[in-house]
């Protein structure tokens, strides 16, 4: 097991410093001259030679790749241009809303994934299950977006039981800020809990078919009772590995969300930066986002070794 | 009264007959074998006694067991029952244990769920049932995984969880199949064991005619889902009234007339020939560990000489196969066809492997379903350095189809056409169609039925008298290998242990894991 | 169950049609504005109503359909093209180095949503519809190439595998002999599914300004600038919304159906 754990973190390092080489490079060397980029045609060339000092552009690009992660590390993003502020305190006030409006989407994912996925896989091709498999086909084709507009039109604008969007602040206190989220994050979660739902149900199928659970049926075990203590736990693993590829559109797809609710989180910062060309900004968003999606993806394989014994064998 | 009474249990299952007025009875202390070919409905007879037919079945008849009639009793009387007083054993002990849980939670489960106790008491009779099965604890903790042990380790798991409530009755559904011969012996010995221990019945689906006649009482033969002959074992195997009966026995015995062998002249030549895998390592600074498969096999086959290869699984059979076949490097040693070698620099050499052919166990797995027979078979002839072309190459597809007992017009039709049997027929063809010197069979009559099996070895032998072919027959059946061998080797961990003329071998056996075999593996002339 | 197939085929077709037919003609042109006959709801004229500049929805969607549909099918096609030989590749070198590093190189790629490559290609080369196909193509290669490569690892255990290689044909030569024509069914499958997601991750490019930009006709982008509009004219954001869900369904049911008609063991992802 701490085998297992420690040649997962390493592949953790590993993939995190390979994702941080990609992104410096579309940031920093692709563009050519970053600092002219930065500032658009019309830009006087003293501005611009003040900018690459600023950026410390006249360093070599791997000095400035060094000065980019060891700062990261010590928690330095950097400087925003157009904010005239540093990127980690941008960062700082903004993902206080992107991160939890994630979590809470997945939370809910998987809390309506897995009663409606046991409930399908033990009723098969019965009317429940027929009705629920329905259900998620066409929770899988909703876009998001358009659902949270339409959840808009419904409960703001007809109902008024929400406000249309935006966040009052953590400081309002924590009702406050879950009921901003819960449209946002309902509108999130729906797709990916049919997806998961979808998921769950083939794979306890699956397991039905095992002989293991013929074994557990021997032994006097009902349908549901081996399905409960001996389908589900296998099937948790295929489950993992979407709830794993989950977290990652989620982080995305609330980029998305935020537009639509008007939201203060990463999603807003990161499309000012874009039109405003503010790069450094992007870059470090970038790699933020990335690394949370790597270090969740971690969490999800050492999960697998709590789950399947076989793993914690093997290096 | 009978513990089980089967009365005339008729079966459809989606509007197929699958069983028809089939009727047994076994009583307690009493090993009721249930015999007959693929097909036959043995396990599907097995699975109405245990209530676990599956959907879209209609059943007709009685199943009185214990007094009580199984085929009306409702769904959660019957849970009450299965565990507790029926219990199964299946025949894939690697997939018949619930992966992510450790053994002791398995056999604790089968025993709450039945009996109103602590969890640690439970563990504590499960400690004892897996003590009984001969897994002691001192070994076998019950924290141990399911991927810890061998196969026999884990079907006597499955035992453990089918025993540990002192069932009446045992069903055991080709309980040994998938096993060793000299852990089929231990197996089938635990289990008499229990039958008399416990009072239980046992009810035992075999194929094996031999196992059969060496441990139980009462024998049902069945073909298509009727029960075509049953008595005592030694009354039945003595008077075989019915035809049926009479041919699976003759089919089980069958021995091949085999050509004598031409004068010595060598062919293939092994010589010391090592092959070691590297393991990862267990545990966190460990090293990586080697796992020596084959160690130092030295051996010649002749032209024209059929040559076994016998061992137990884990023995490094296959790992020394495919190193003969050119497919895997070695560490050390040599391999020569013809003189030549079968693996020079990095690449197998298209001279060599020219000469050499192979026919697999698996008549499903051996054939790319997209591709037609005549392409199939034809795939060998890519090693040639003008292969055939148009009327010619037909014309060789035919003559090899015909050959191996099929026709010309087979050769246009896909692989899922044909029955297990000529599917095998199929891999000798692509084996005979580049005029190998050499064919390599890897259990290659394993998986059929017995009277087809004996149809194959017939073609062997026949094939062998027409052309000057040489045989290296691989198996773990010890009766097949000493039918169509001049010559056997005896392989265990990695080694030869013992190599001769097969008569000598078999009569004689000189090496006391030799010995062992011979005795593990049952016999059909002489019951015990 | 072959009412999923034909209900798929159906709807994927009507599309299809909607999209070709919208490249020699649409009820009204899409790029005339009408500003006084802006957002008219549905009538016998504008079956779909119009929009904020008082152009024809209908034949915005038709137009729109293209965009998605060329968009989702480029991007499937530099998944499959990269990521399938890279996957058999990867299983013909099984266990060796080679094949860790592509394996590895694909679960980063999973780091990178298609979101997030599009974000960082348009921030520096600005924002098209090129830019949405590069950044769902380069998501759908490591789907592909894994797909791919546990297809392939499974084929390659098999003894019809073990046959060619005694035959002394290449690792090369058995990857598009044996193994490629025995995941095809498989790489339908979900190259269909690969399809729907790519409409559906178009939809979200051009809603948030990354994908196609005017006057190229796009359902995210109508949906964008439907959403100030959604309480005063609701049909503005129905239509493409619709388009998108019906579009997306169909795919999926066409997937379903063709698993169950091919071979209903097949495994495909849905992430």
């Amino acid at each position: 097991m701490i085998r297992y754990s420690l040649h997962r973190a390493l592949s953790l390092i590993l993939s995190l410093l390979v994702a941080s080489v990609v992104i410096f490079t579309v940031i920093e060397v692709i563009p050519g001259d970053t600092a002219a980029f930065m500032l658009g045609v019309n830009a006087r060339p003293d501005t611009i030679a003040a900018l690459r000092a600023e950026l410390g552009l006249d360093q070599g690009g791997f000095a400035r790749y060094l000065t980019w992660v060891t700062g990261m590390l010590q928690g330095d993003f950097g400087q925003s241009y157009t904010y005239r502020t540093p990127v980690a305190e941008l960062i700082a006030d903004r993902i206080w809303v992107s991160l939890p409006l994630a979590l809470y989407a997945l939370f809910l994912a998987v809390v309506i994934a897995f009663p409606a996925g046991l409930y399908a896989a033990s009723r098969r091709g019965r009317l429940g299950d027929i009705s629920v498999m329905g259900a998620t086909q066409i929770g899988v084709a909703i876009p998001n977006f358009w659902f949270a507009m339409l959840m808009v039109l419904v409960f703001a604008i007809h109902l008024r039981w929400v406000s249309a969007g935006g966040f009052p602040g953590w400081d309002q206190g924590l009702g406050a800020g879950i009921k901003a989220l819960t449209l946002p994050a309902i509108s999130l979660a729906l797709p990916q809990a049919a997806i998961l739902t979808r998921v769950l149900r083939s794979s306890l199928l699956d397991m039905l078919g095992e002989d293991f659970m013929r074994t557990a049926r021997a032994k006097g075990l009902s349908r549901r009772q081996s399905l409960w203590r001996h389908a589900l736990r296998n099937a948790l693993i295929p489950v993992l590995t979407i709830i794993g590829l989950q977290f990652a559109f989620l982080i995305a797809g609330g980029i998305v969300i935020e537009q639509v609710f008007f939201l203060p989180g990463l999603g807003r910062l990161i499309f000012q930066a874009i039109s405003a060309r503010d790069l450094i900004v992007v870059e470090s968003v970038v790699m933020l986002l990335v690394f949370l999606i790597i270090v969740v993806n971690f969490i999800i394989d050492i999960a697998y070794a709590a789950i399947d014994p076989r793993l914690r064998a093997r290096a | 009264m009978s513990l089980l009474a089967v009365d005339n249990l008729s079966l459809q299952i989606n509007d197929t007959d699958i069983l028809h007025d089939v009727s047994f009875a076994v009583q307690p202390r009493e090993i009721v074998a249930l015999t007959g070919e693929s097909g036959s409905g043995k396990s599907i007879t097995a699975l109405s006694v245990m209530g676990l037919l599956p959907q879209g079945t209609v059943v007709s008849g009685q199943v009185q067991f214990d007094g009580q009639s199984l085929l009306d009793l409702p769904e959660p009387a019957f849970c009450r029952l299965r565990g507790n007083d029926i219990a199964m054993v299946f025949q894939e002990p690697m997939t018949a244990l619930n992966p992510v849980q450790t053994i002791g939670a398995q056999v604790a489960e089968a025993i709450r769920i039945h009996q109103r106790i602590t969890r640690r008491a439970a563990w504590t009779h499960a400690a004892k049932t897996l003590d009984r099965v001969g897994l002691p604890n001192a070994q076998f903790p019950l924290n141990t995984y399911p991927h810890q042990l061998s196969g026999g380790q884990r079907q006597r798991v499955v035992i453990a969880i089918a025993i540990a409530m002192r069932p009446k009755l045992l069903i055991a559904d080709e309980p040994t199949t998938a096993l060793d011969v000299t852990t089929q012996a231990t197996v089938l010995a635990l289990l008499k064991d229990l039958v008399a221990d416990f009072d239980m019945g046992l009810l035992i689906i075999t194929h094996d005619l031999a196992v059969v006649r060496q441990f139980a009482d009462q024998i049902v033969v069945m073909q298509k889902g009727q029960v075509v002959e049953a008595g005592p074992t030694e009354v039945v195997f003595d008077q075989m009234r019915h035809p049926y009966t009479r041919s699976l026995f003759a089919a089980s015995q069958h021995q091949v007339d085999l050509p004598a062998p031409p004068k010595p002249a060598p062919l293939l030549s092994v010589k010391d020939v090592t092959r070691i895998y590297k393991r990862p390592a267990q545990t966190l600074f460990g090293k990586a560990t080697a796992f020596t498969a084959v160690q130092d096999v030295s051996f010649e086959l002749h032209k024209g000489e059929r040559v076994g290869l016998v061992g137990e699984s884990g023995c490094g059979k296959s790992t020394l196969t495919r190193a003969i076949l050119g497919l895997d490097a070695t560490q050390s040693g040599e391999i020569t066809l013809g003189g030549l070698p079968v693996f020079s620099g990095n690449a197998p050499q298209h001279s060599v492997q020219r000469k050499m052919q192979v026919v697999f166990q698996d008549p499903y797995g051996s054939f790319n379903p997209r591709h037609k027979v005549a392409r199939l078979i034809a795939e060998p002839l890519y090693l040639s350095d003008n292969p055939p072309q148009g009327a010619v190459r037909a014309e060789l597809i035919a003559q090899t189809l015909q050959d191996v007992g099929l026709t010309p017009e087979d050769a246009e039709k896909y692989i899922h056409e044909f029955s297990g049997g000529q599917r095998q027929r199929i891999a000798i063809a692509r084996a005979l169609i580049s005029e190998p010197e050499l064919i390599i069979f890897d259990e290659a009559v394993s998986a059929l039925d017995v009277s087809v099996r004996a149809q194959i070895l017939d073609l062997l032998a026949d094939l062998c008298r027409k052309r000057p072919l040489a045989y290296l027959f691989i198996s773990h059946d010890l009766s097949v290998v000493r039918s169509v061998t001049d010559r056997v080797l005896v392989m265990q961990a990695g080694k030869i242990m013992e190599q001769g003329q097969t008569e000598t071998v078999f009569q004689d056996p000189k090496h006391p894991y030799t010995k062992a075999l011979l005795d593990a593996a049952p016999r059909l002339d002489s019951p015990v | 169950m072959k009412k999923t197939l034909w209900i798929g085929l159906g709807l994927t077709l009507l599309f299809l049609l909607a999209a070709a037919v919208s490249l020699l003609w649409t009820p009204f042109d899409i790029e005339s504005l009408d500003i006084r006959n802006k957002l008219r709801p549905p009538d016998a004229q504008n079956w779909l109503g119009t929009d904020h500049f008082g152009r024809d929805i209908l034949s915005m969607v038709m137009s729109g359909a293209r965009t998605s549909i060329a968009v989702a099918l480029v991007a499937v096609g530099i998944g499959m093209g990269l990521g399938v030989p890279l996957g058999l590749w990867a299983a013909a070198r099984r266990g060796a180095w080679l094949d860790e590093m592509i394996m590895r190189g694909n679960d980063l790629i999973f780091a990178f949503p298609s979101l997030v490559i599009a974000i960082l290609i348009t921030a520096v080369f600005g924002a098209s519809a090129v830019n949405a196909i590069i950044a769902i193509g380069i998501f759908n290669i490591p789907v592909f190439a894994r797909l791919s490569r546990s297809a392939a690892l499974s084929l390659w255990q098999r003894d019809f595998i073990l046959a060619a290689r005694t035959c002394g044909k290449s690792a090369f030569r058995i990857s598009y002999e044996h193994i490629l024509p025995n995941m095809i069914n498989l790489l339908i499958v979900q190259g269909t599914i690969q399809f729907s997601l790519g409409i559906l991750a178009e939809a979200a490019l051009s809603y948030i300004g990354l994908g196609a930009q005017p006057p190229v006709a796009s359902w995210g982008r109508m949906l964008a600038d439907a959403q100030t509009l959604v309480s005063i004219a609701p049909h503005v954001a129905l239509a493409p919304g619709m388009a998108i869900v019906l579009m997306v369904l169909g795919l999926n049911l066409l997937g379903d159906g063709l698993r169950d008609w091919l071979d209903p063991k097949l495994r495909v992802t849905r992430a």
